[in-house]
């Protein structure tokens, strides 16, 4: 029998020959379904392959070293723990897209330009997680970041994805330096790539922070932290749906990944502060990701900064656990760890429903803007219904999985008054405060999302006209619903899952819960606090079921028919109704004039003229004006000035090889 | 090994890096093409007194190509591609001599500076060896950098590769195999080059570079 990696990088060839495939055959009428369900069968066989190995031992590392790459170092694979659970989330996400793509797809109107890319975009993201030395990671880190490139230009003619496509290339070949500088740094003895080498390589405390730094930077832009998020709002929308929802839901966790690996696992030892920049950032990045989704009118938008928030959650999560282990307190470590990477499947988990459901909204009415939309619970049922289960769930209400993770999180926060250093007491129940917020606000900008699509009366022919989705994405859209459900009704499962990545990460983990009795899950102790998240889900489908029998059989049956109540206006256009900019006034009314720089303009018509008022609102990113407009300006300046070297005569350029020549002798003539 | 056959080693390399500077200032092609062919027979002697005093044998043949090619072919050649292409025969410089001169001395005080301090544990012979073709390799730059004309820039490079030759015969071991494959590109680039003299002067009516900046539409 074959060795699991073996299995899995045969997987990871299954896909790139799909890709190849799909190049060859990508527009013939066959191709959409052959690619997707070939994708759909080889991470299934993924999943299988990592069950297995998980259920033989959790904690079992195998390990694979291939001739190719770099001569004197092979390609490293390596599977643990960790890689095995972030394959599991790549791998249900990728699943799900393909079952997705199967009826979404159809409606594609170029799909030579997709179907080549989205196998090799998965191909990508797998050999990330597997990778075992720094060369295969990088490789593979960029192989996936171009595939989503690619991706993100598939519909390359609309000026806006243009733009969107260049950002994102920039921002990844930066985010690639940094880390290519982050492995540089810590090479082991003799430049050993191999994590192997790394690992066994002891790393100063101030190379250590360097490396933390670029890491943050490198994985960080890549996974949407405030201040690096800017390209992120840009480019995944403009995928198609279902490779948005890979982008969101699982590309972004891949970055999680690599922080973790590197900062938990390669670092060695960590220092206390280490802890706290992560925490700030991740406490910055909830709240500035979340109040940017809540401006949003565009749906496809409005979830990609809402994934900036997850991500800060999830960064929390993984500063609190750094805090704690460099505190030696292994136990909360393991604690908030669980949290992040709880929080990671499930954000992975209802992301990726929200996407596919703002696809189903865009092929059924073309429209990705909010306040063109409405009444649309009436057209399509079946997507308004799961598209709740994901609002519900992301919006961390029980019993669904977002509450669970959150909780978890929350709890760990509770347990930092025993943390020693001073800084770490008072800035931790701060990032708790923002947290919170960015909890609240999240509510808030999922009733917004929620009501002014699904609910209301439609706003426009478009989403009048609507009619529910093939079977392809309901049943996907379906399946990930029902995986929030149970993730946050048998959340021990997962924890207990969890455990032999906070075993070997941190030799320690949360009690086992498969001990507590009731599915109910204790972070540290009975004795502190508890959660059953079946018990809140049957009390909830109880008392839901006792008032619907109590209105539909107690109440009067009597149809009555009467005009409801209109604000003294009796017929109301649908434009009239409340929409998404409205109900973000309040919030902007508060918030944006120091996040956004908010200005509303009122231009009022002077009495007895006839044209209609105007209001405009215009919002900035500070990040943008503040870091990336001075940054793109003096690269810009700096090609210009370089610009004349393009046009030297050829004795000045041998006379600029002999100056770099004699210069480099001068160096070497005063330095030795 | 006796004290005079170190000086007599020392005193062909010098010779060398001499010739060089005499190189810089010609201002004739015909005498600047002289000075080279006396350049590669100095080098040829240079290179036969270093397989006399290392008795390695394969160095004479070194010493053969450098006086074959370096001291009668490629002058003679250069001579009769000047007669034929009836080149101008004053060449224009880009810096004048006084200063060419001065950056000359710098930079053979550079390489003596560099080698001395980076080699303190080397064989003496081979020490000053190298510092005396780290020399004419960075004298052999400066020729081809204040030159305007293409044919002075050839003679530079070959200059220049004179200095590397130097600085092969010198360190002991060096394989034949590298001296002549050396010894063989520089010839290849020299027809290559001399293809491309006769391909400018059949476009441009000259072979002083900067007609083929004008003619990509810069300014000079």
């Amino acid at each position: 029998m074959m060795e699991t990696p073996a299995i899995l990088l045969s997987c990871v060839a299954g896909l790139l020959a799909t890709a190849a495939v799909a190049v060859a055959a990508g527009r013939s009428a066959a191709a959409t379904r052959v690619v997707y369900c070939a994708t759909l069968a080889i991470s299934l066989l993924i999943l299988g392959t990592v069950a297995r190995h998980l259920l033989a031992d959790a904690s079992a590392i195998s390990r694979l070293v291939l001739p190719v790459g770099l001569p004197w170092l092979g390609a490293h694979f390596r599977l643990d723990a960790l890689s095995a659970f972030f394959l599991v989330v790549v791998n249900l996400g990728a699943a799900g897209a393909s079952l997705y793509g199967l009826g979404y797809g159809r409606h594609e109107t170029a799909p030579h330009r997709i179907l080549p890319f989205l196998p090799a975009f998965l191909a990508g993201m797998n050999l990330v997680v597997l990778a075992d030395d720094a060369f295969t990671f990088l490789l593979s880190w960029e192989f996936m970041s171009l595939a989503s490139w690619a991706l993100v230009l598939a519909h390359h003619r609309a000026e806006d994805n243009q733009r969107a496509g260049y950002v994102y290339l920039v921002m990844a070949s930066f985010g690639t330096l940094t880390l290519l500088l982050a492995f540089g740094l810590m090479s082991g003895a003799e430049g050993g790539y191999a994590f192997d080498a790394i690992r066994a390589a002891g790393h100063p405390p101030l190379l250590a922070a360097l490396v933390l730094g670029l890491m943050l930077a490198g994985a960080g832009s890549k996974a949407g932290l405030v201040p690096l998020h800017v390209w992120l709002p840009l480019a995944h929308p403009a995928a198609p749906s279902h490779v948005s929802a890979l982008m969101s839901g699982v590309m972004t966790k891949v970055a999680v990944y690599a922080f973790i690996r590197v900062a938990f696992d390669l670092l060695g030892a960590p220092a206390w502060w280490m802890g706290m920049v992560v925490l700030v950032l991740g406490g910055l990045t909830a709240t500035v990701g979340i109040l940017h989704a809540m401006m949003e009118k565009d749906l496809k938008r409005l979830l990609a900064y809402s994934s900036i928030e997850n991500i800060g959650v999830i960064f929390v999560g993984l500063g609190l656990a750094l805090a704690f282990h460099a505190n030696a307190m292994e136990q909360p470590a393991a604690l908030a760890l669980t949290a992040a990477l709880f929080h990671v499947l499930n954000h992975s988990f209802f992301k990726s429903l929200l996407f596919f459901g703002a696809g189903a909204v865009l092929t059924a009415t073309g429209e990705r803007d909010m306040e063109k939309l409405g009444g649309l619970i009436h057209r399509m049922p079946f997507t308004s219904a799961v598209f709740l289960v994901g609002c519900v769930a992301i919006s961390a209400l029980p019993p669904f999985n977002g509450f669970v993770s959150e909780w978890l999180a929350f709890q760990a926060i509770l347990q930092s008054p025993q943390l020693p250093q001073w800084g770490l007491k008072i800035i931790v129940p701060a990032v708790g405060g923002l947290l919170a917020l960015s909890a609240a606000l999240a509510a808030a900008c999922f009733v917004k999302a929620y009501g002014v699509t699904f609910l209301g009366r439609p706003r426009g022919d478009a989403a009048a006209d609507a009619t529910e989705v093939d079977r392809y994405s309901r049943a996907a859209m379906a399946i990930l619903a029902l995986f929030c459900l149970l993730a946050g009704v048998l959340p021990g499962r997962v924890i207990d899952g969890l455990a032999p990545v906070t075993q070997t990460l941190l030799s320690a983990r949360m009690p086992a819960q498969a001990e507590v009795g009731w599915q109910s899950i204790v972070p540290i102790a009975a004795a502190h606090s508890s959660y059953n998240g079946l018990l809140v889900f049957t009390f909830i489908a109880v008392s839901a079921a006792l008032a619907a029998f109590a209105v539909h059989h107690l109440a009067s049956r009597r149809v009555r028919r009467a005009p409801a109540w209109g604000c003294g206006f009796p017929a109301t256009p649908a434009v009239t109704q409340y929409t998404a900019s409205s109900f973000a006034q309040p919030i902007r009314r508060v918030f944006g004039a120091m996040v956004f720089r908010a200005r509303e303009t009122v231009d009022m018509p002077e009495p007895g003229s006839m044209r209609p008022a105007r209001f405009t609102l215009r919002l900035r990113d500070l990040a943008w004006d503040g870091i990336y407009a001075p940054i793109a300006a003096g690269v810009g300046l700096a090609a210009t000035r370089l610009n004349v070297l393009q046009f030297l005569t050829i004795r000045r350029y041998l006379t600029l090889v002999f100056l770099a020549l004699v210069s480099l002798l001068l160096v070497l003539a005063i330095w030795s | 090994m006796p004290n005079f056959v170190i000086d007599i080693a020392h005193m062909l390399a010098g010779g060398l890096v001499l010739l060089s500077f005499m190189m810089l200032y010609q201002d004739r092609l015909y005498a600047l093409i002289n000075v080279f062919a006396l350049h590669a027979l100095v080098l040829t002697l240079s290179v036969a007194w270093q397989a006399y005093i290392q008795n390695a044998p394969h160095l004479y043949v070194t010493a053969a190509i450098a006086l074959v090619f370096k001291t009668i072919v490629i002058p003679v050649a250069l001579h009769k591609i000047i007669r034929r292409l009836g080149i101008h025969r004053d060449l224009e410089t880009a810096l004048g001599i006084g200063p060419t001169m001065l950056a000359g001395m710098a930079l053979v005080a550079l390489s003596m500076v560099l080698m001395l301090r980076v080699t303190p544990e080397a064989d003496p012979l081979a020490r000053e060896d190298l510092a005396f073709s780290l020399s004419v390799v960075l004298l052999g730059l400066l020729t081809m950098v204040t030159r305007r004309n293409a044919v002075s820039q050839v003679i530079g490079f070959m200059s220049l590769e004179n200095g590397l030759v130097l600085a092969a015969a010198g360190a002991k071991g060096m394989p034949l195999v590298v001296e002549i494959s050396v010894a063989f590109s520089i010839l290849i680039a020299f027809i290559v080059i001399g293809v491309f003299l006769f391909r400018i002067r059949e476009r441009f009516d000259t072979v002083d570079v900067s007609a083929l900046d004008q003619f990509r539409g810069e300014r000079r």
